[in-house]
Order: C-alpha cells, then structure tokens, then sequence
C-alpha cells in the first residue's frame, strides 16, 4: 500500500521540518519526504491542503479500563477515542483491577491491542505488588511482557525505604520509573487545592506541601541511586521551580504535565463541579501559569491526557464521592493547540510536547517522520471548530470539564503503520 | 457563573447557601420570619401556607434537632412532613443518592429538606432537578459536609438582628472549630453580605482552613485579643473526634486556649450576646455559666429557627 500525503504543512518537531512537503509512505513506514522515491506509484492519495501533517500523538497516561473495569471503558471503545484524537501511541497506567504487576496481564493486554489494530499500546507496570506499596513486581519478566516502564499510578506508596529500593533495583537494569509525587499522609482523604476554593467549599484540601516533599523525596532518591526517573502530573509552581532547578543541576530527569492542568484551576470547580475532581487536584492560578512556562521553557517535557473514562453513575456523586479523572485522548491536540495560541508558543515546539518528547520519555522510535521511521501519523486541520459534545466524543467516558466548549483543530485522518485507522466522518462524505 | 439556587427573576429556588445570596433576598427571609415568631406564641399555631405541600426530611446523616425544627416549621405551614433518615445503609444497598431522589420525586415530593455529611451534596440535588425539568420541586440544604447550613446561618442573622437591630458598626466573633463548621461558613458569608463592619474568627492554625482571610475575615489566634470589643461572640461546636488526628492535644488544653469564660466574656462588649448553633459542650468549648448566663441568647436562637425555617420554606412555595 503506497500512499501519498501532499498539500499539506509538514510539521516534524525532530527533524526540524515545517515546510509545505508531501510525505510518501509504502510498506507502513515512511518511505520518503519532499520529492517521491524512484519509480512511485500511490494507491491513495491524501489530499491535506489547509492541514498539518505531524507525527501521530504519544500520551503518556490514557487509562483503558481493562481489566476490571470495563463499566467505564473498554479497550473498543478507548482505542476508537485515540484514533479520532490524533493518538498513535500511549502508555497505559497500571492501576486497573487486578494491577498490573504479572505478565500474563500485560501480555493479554498487549494480545487485545494488537488484535483491534488500532494504536500502539505501551503498558506501564506496577512498581509494587498490586500496587499494595510493600513488595517489588517481577520488572524484567513484566519488561519481556512488554512493559516499558513501572509506576506507582495514584496509589499511595509512603514506604520510602520500599521507594528507594525499588528505584535501586530498576537502575539496576535500566528499567524507567514513573513517579506521581504527592505525600501519601499529607493528601490522606483530600481532594481540593488547599486554597480559598477549597475552604470556601467546604473540601477536605491537599496542600501544596504534599507534592513538594514528595518530590524532594524523589530527586534526593533518583540522586542516590541514579534511577532513570520520570516525574508524572506535576501540579505546583513550587514543584515546577523544584524540577528546573534539579535539571539545571544535572539530574537525568523528565516530567509531564497533564492537559487538564495547563488549562484550568481550582476556581473551574464552580459550585462542585464533579468533572473537575481530578488527580493531582486542580491549584491554584498562579500554579497553571507556572505549568505553563514550565512547558514553555522545556522544564516540563511532555503533555499527556491522563485519560480516565468514568461513568455517569460513579461522576454523579456529591464532589468528594464522585470517582476522580477525565477522559482526554480526542481533547489532547485541540488543547495543546489552544495553550500553544494563548501561550504564543511555535506550533513545532508545541507539537514536539505530544510527539517527539513523550517518545523520549517512552524510549521508541516514534513520535517523528524522518524516512525509514513507522508512518504513524496524525492529519489535523487547525482552524477546524468543533463542540465537544457526549455525542462528538467516542470515549465511553463522557467525564470532561471542557462540555459545551468549543475547540480548534478536527482530526481529519489518522495513520498507523501507514494505514488509515481513522478518517473524520465530514472528510469521507466530501471525498 | 449563575447562582444555581435564584431562577431566572432572581427568586428563591432552593436554599442551597448563603454565599452569593444578594442582601434584599436575606432581609426579605428573615422580614418574613418576624410574624411566625409570634405565631409561635398563639394557641392555634398554625398557617396553611403549605397546605396540600409534602415536605420530605431526607437526612443521610443523623441529626436529631435539626430534623425537629424542620418538622415542626413544616407542620406550621400545614404541610405533610415525611421523614427519612437514611444514613449510609441506603447508598451501601447500591442506591445512589440521585436514585433516592428520583423514587421521591415520583411520589410527588414538594421540597426536600436535606442533611448529607458531604460538601455539595444539596447542590447536586438542585443540579439533577434543574437538569431533569422538574423546577417546581425547592431543596433547602439543611447542612452538607463542612460546607453550609443556610437556614442556621440566617437564624443566627435573625438573632443578631434581633439584639442589635443593624449590621453596620457590629463586631461579630467566631470562636473555634472553624475549618470543619458550615455553621462559621454559612454565616460569615451572611454576615460580610448584610455589612458587618468586622467579623473576626479565632482558633488555633489546625482549627482554620487555608486562606481564611479571603472570606473576608480577620483572624486572631489569641482569643483575648480576639474577643476585644465584640458585640457578638459566637461559639463553635467542637466534636470530640478532633483530638484524635493530631488537629488538638486535648479537650482540656482547648477550653485553656478557646473555651468561653465569664473572664473572657468581660473583653467583648458589656452588652455582647453569646450565640451557639447546639448542642453545646459545657467545659469544652463554654463555660456553663456563660452558656446559663445573662448574655447567652442560645435558647432564643432555637425559637427564632423554627420561625426562619417556616419563613424559607413559605418563600420557596410560592416561587
């Protein structure tokens, strides 16, 4: 299958490229950029004209649901949100129910993936044994499995001599480890920014406090034992500051942020607005404007979803009842697209915070279209408007505080090892 | 944001929170509990004002006295009073709150009056009934979590009303608790709204919640300055489970500190009045001869709740 993408605005953040390129891919890998290979023929051609063509999305944290809890999502239905949104690649988190921390889980995982021929799924492995805190997961059998790093999702983990040997035991073979920071005691029963939002509602409050010793207690660990650590869902602009000036010092370490964050704070919560119940908790204004030019100056590699579908049932609950999380895999390239607006930030540096930086993060080769390369990618027509609807999004999850918010930037096709996995539903009436 | 609890001509629809609420909306409630007091003191003490009306009493969390007072303001208007405590065991059967409400609903409930032990559960109620088209139903918020208790906070407006006539040159102390109490909430925010020229609240840092000052506070952790010419001291609650999870050492050490004394009183005005939302602790939080004493005006407090309960409740049912 050849096919042939032209008129359109190439954007490749790793390469360097932003130029009006046509992109010919054969074999599900690119094939060549800008003029095409000896003796072309395209089965199909794309016409992008008014669009960019950019490497597909790598989020970082998009929860499928599966096992366990497949009332809120299932992998059908999460991985039809991913294509629509523009996301080839994504890690999924381990806290579904059982964790998971034995192969044959991930395997399944993988196996189901695989078969639906969708996006590339990248399973993230307990740190510890069902996440319980107490006793280390086998990482190099769940690593064979296909695990590509371990992490503590948003389970409670305040055993820091358990902490540091599992950081030692990962350095020990090179393993990723991706830590939330957020003291286990200190955000015990919290579930608000301790600010004036919080008191004025009458919500059990997480300080900021909680994320810094938190994460202090990460870098003087990650310092110790050399672990290649990943800083996940930073939250404060103390936590920001913290970050830089750990990097600046030389510690190997990356960072995310999640989408939600870079565009809201605690005062969205309204009159306990459930869909803002998110974990870390929503901060305070200035902390959002600190996320913002942590993103901006490089401090804070990577955005990523933190998709987590919930259903109606367990989100229609008084605010602190209410099951935490929103879904994010089809709103993560309109809202990067609208902070980068806001922010006055180059569309390829903004690019590069979904593509080729959570590909760094990850340790694939993805995330950008130099020749050779898998042809993952995403086709997006950046003035396109749409309402984010339940019924416009396909995550079976309809959690999201951006209800009845308009967005730029439509996906018009989606590509996969050089298939066309998604194309929007306006696009294939005009064709 | 609109104001989840005004419909479109800035009425009453629910009584969800005093925050927000204009000071014309307050004045007019508690305007209207001044007759039903008197009423109180009739043989017949009865209006028919909520006749035909079914006034459900949907408490998940237990509370004794307040349920009584809404009772009984019901029975007042002439409504029909139904009382349901449901605690936990209803939603750990699998039914969810909303579920509860919509079984009410079609049983043709009039108004709900309900008491849940999270923030922002009366809110969610209002929302499901406003999302759902059924505007004719009222929700009065008879205490969600640490977040409000508007009909106690009015009924303190209409005791302070009582006994100092205006807002404007008050000094008003809130003692205690604050961090836990919709009681101190409910009513800084009627306070800051009808003018009160300073309200003041007093505790220890553990006992207030972050960035209290942004409710339009002043804060004192010193309970002698604190008190220095107030003239309204108003006492907190304090529940005996704060002294476990390290927020206070003990019961005694809090009296030392906070509790209301004679001695303590003699700082505020001569002609101060001691308010307390109940059920008091003696020798925790007040000294029983403050609590007996000549300017505690907590027995009136009671009196006057049942009448801006009647009042809350007449103005929803004709809006």
């Amino acid at each position: 299958m050849n096919i042939e993408i032209r008129n359109g605005r190439l954007i490749d953040p790793r390469h360097g490229v932003d130029s009006k390129t046509a992109l010919f891919v054969s074999a599900g890998r690119i094939a060549a950029v800008g003029g095409a290979p000896a003796g072309w023929r395209a089965n199909r051609i794309i016409d992008a004209a008014g669009c960019v063509v950019c490497p597909g999305l790598i989020d970082l944290a998009a929860r499928l649901r599966e096992p366990g809890f497949e009332y809120m999502a299932t992998l059908e239905s999460e991985m039809d949100a991913a294509i629509a949104g523009g996301v080839t690649s994504l890690a999924c988190p381990p806290d579904t129910d059982p964790a998971l921390d034995e192969p044959g889980l991930v395997e399944m995982l993988k196996h189901r993936a695989r078969s639906l021929n969708q996006a590339h799924v990248y399973p993230v492995g307990a740190l510890t044994v069902g996440l319980k805190g107490e006793n280390l997961t086998e990482m190099g059998e769940l690593t064979e499995a296909g695990c590509v790093a371990f992490s503590h999702a948003d389970a409670p983990l305040a055993d820091t001599q358990v902490l540091r040997r599992a950081l030692q035991y990962a350095a020990t073979f090179d393993y990723r480890v991706w830590l939330r920071p957020q003291d286990a005691y200190l955000a015990r029963g919290g579930v608000a920014h301790d600010g004036e939002v919080a008191t004025r509602l009458g919500l059990a409050s997480i300080p900021a406090s909680a994320e810094i010793i938190a994460l202090d207690t990460i870098l003087a660990l990650a310092t110790e034992t050399g672990a290649r650590v990943h800083i996940a869902r930073l939250s404060t602009h103390e936590g920001v500051a913290r970050v830089r000036a750990a990097k600046r010092a030389g510690l190997k370490l990356t960072c995310d942020v999640a989408v939600h964050h870079v565009h809201l704070c605690d005062i969205d919560i309204g009159w306990f607005d459930a869909q803002c119940h998110l974990v870390p908790p929503l901060r305070g204004v200035r902390d959002r404007d600190a996320l913002r030019a942590g993103l901006a100056d490089g401090t804070i590699d990577a955005i990523c979803s933190d998709h987590a579908p919930v259903d109606d049932d367990s989100k229609q609950l008084p605010f602190a009842e209410a099951e935490p999380g929103a879904i994010g895999l089809e709103l993560l390239l309109p809202l990067t697209l609208k902070w980068a607006h806001e922010a006055r930030i180059a569309l390829p540096a903004a690019l590069a915070r979904i593509t080729t930086e959570p590909a760094r993060v990850l340790g694939i080769d993805a995330g950008h279209l130099g020749p050779g390369a898998a042809a993952d990618i995403c086709i997006v027509a950046l003035d396109e408007a749409w309402t984010v609807t339940r019924e416009t999004l396909k995550s079976q999850g309809k959690n999201t505080p951006f209800l009845g918010l308009e967005l730029a930037g439509r996906v018009r096709h989606t590509l996969v090892d050089g298939q066309v996995v998604y194309e929007s539903a306006a696009r294939r009436e005009g064709a | 944001m609109r104001n989840p609890q005004l419909n479109g001509d800035g009425e009453l629809q629910h009584l969800l929170t005093l925050e927000g609420l204009p000071a014309p909306v307050i004045d007019r409630i508690l305007d209207t509990a001044l007759p039903f007091v008197s009423i109180a003191e009739r043989d017949v003490k009865k209006v028919p004002l909520l006749r035909g009306k079914t006034v459900f009493n949907l408490f998940f969390e237990n509370s004794t006295r307040t349920r009584t007072t809404f009772e009984i303001a019901a029975k007042r208007l002439s409504a029909d009073v139904i009382n349901l405590n449901i605690g936990v065991s209803s939603t750990s059967k699998g039914e969810t709150l909303l579920d509860t409400i919509d079984n009410l609903v079609a049983m043709n409930a009039d108004m709900f009056v309900v008491r849940h032990a999270q923030s922002g559960a009366a809110h969610l109620i209002a929302q499901h009934l406003s999302a759902t088209e059924r505007p004719h139903i009222h929700v009065i918020n008879a205490g969600d979590g640490r977040h409000a208790h508007p009909t106690q906070g009015l009924l303190d407006l209409f005791t302070i009303r009582h006994y100092k006539k205006e807002f404007h040159g008050l000094t008003v102390a809130i003692v205690g608790d604050l961090l836990h109490s919709r009681v101190a909430r409910s009513l800084i925010h009627g306070l800051t709204t009808l003018g009160t020229t300073e309200v003041r609240v007093i505790g220890p840092q553990t006992l207030l919640p972050a960035a209290v000052e942004s409710m339009g506070v002043r804060v004192f952790h010193d309970m002698r300055a604190g008190l220095g010419g107030a003239d309204v001291v108003v006492m907190l609650r304090l529940q005996s489970e704060r002294m476990k999870g390290a927020l206070l050492p003990s019961a005694g050490e809090y009296f030392k500190h906070y509790g209301l004394t004679v001695e303590k009183l003699a700082l505020a005005k001569p002609d101060a009045i001691v308010m307390h939302p109940g059920p008091m602790n003696r020798g925790v939080e007040i000294d029983s001869a403050v609590a007996d004493g000549a300017h505690s005006v907590i027995l009136p407090q009671v009196t006057f709740g049942i009448a801006v309960r009647m009042a809350v409740m007449s103005m929803l049912a004709a809006n």
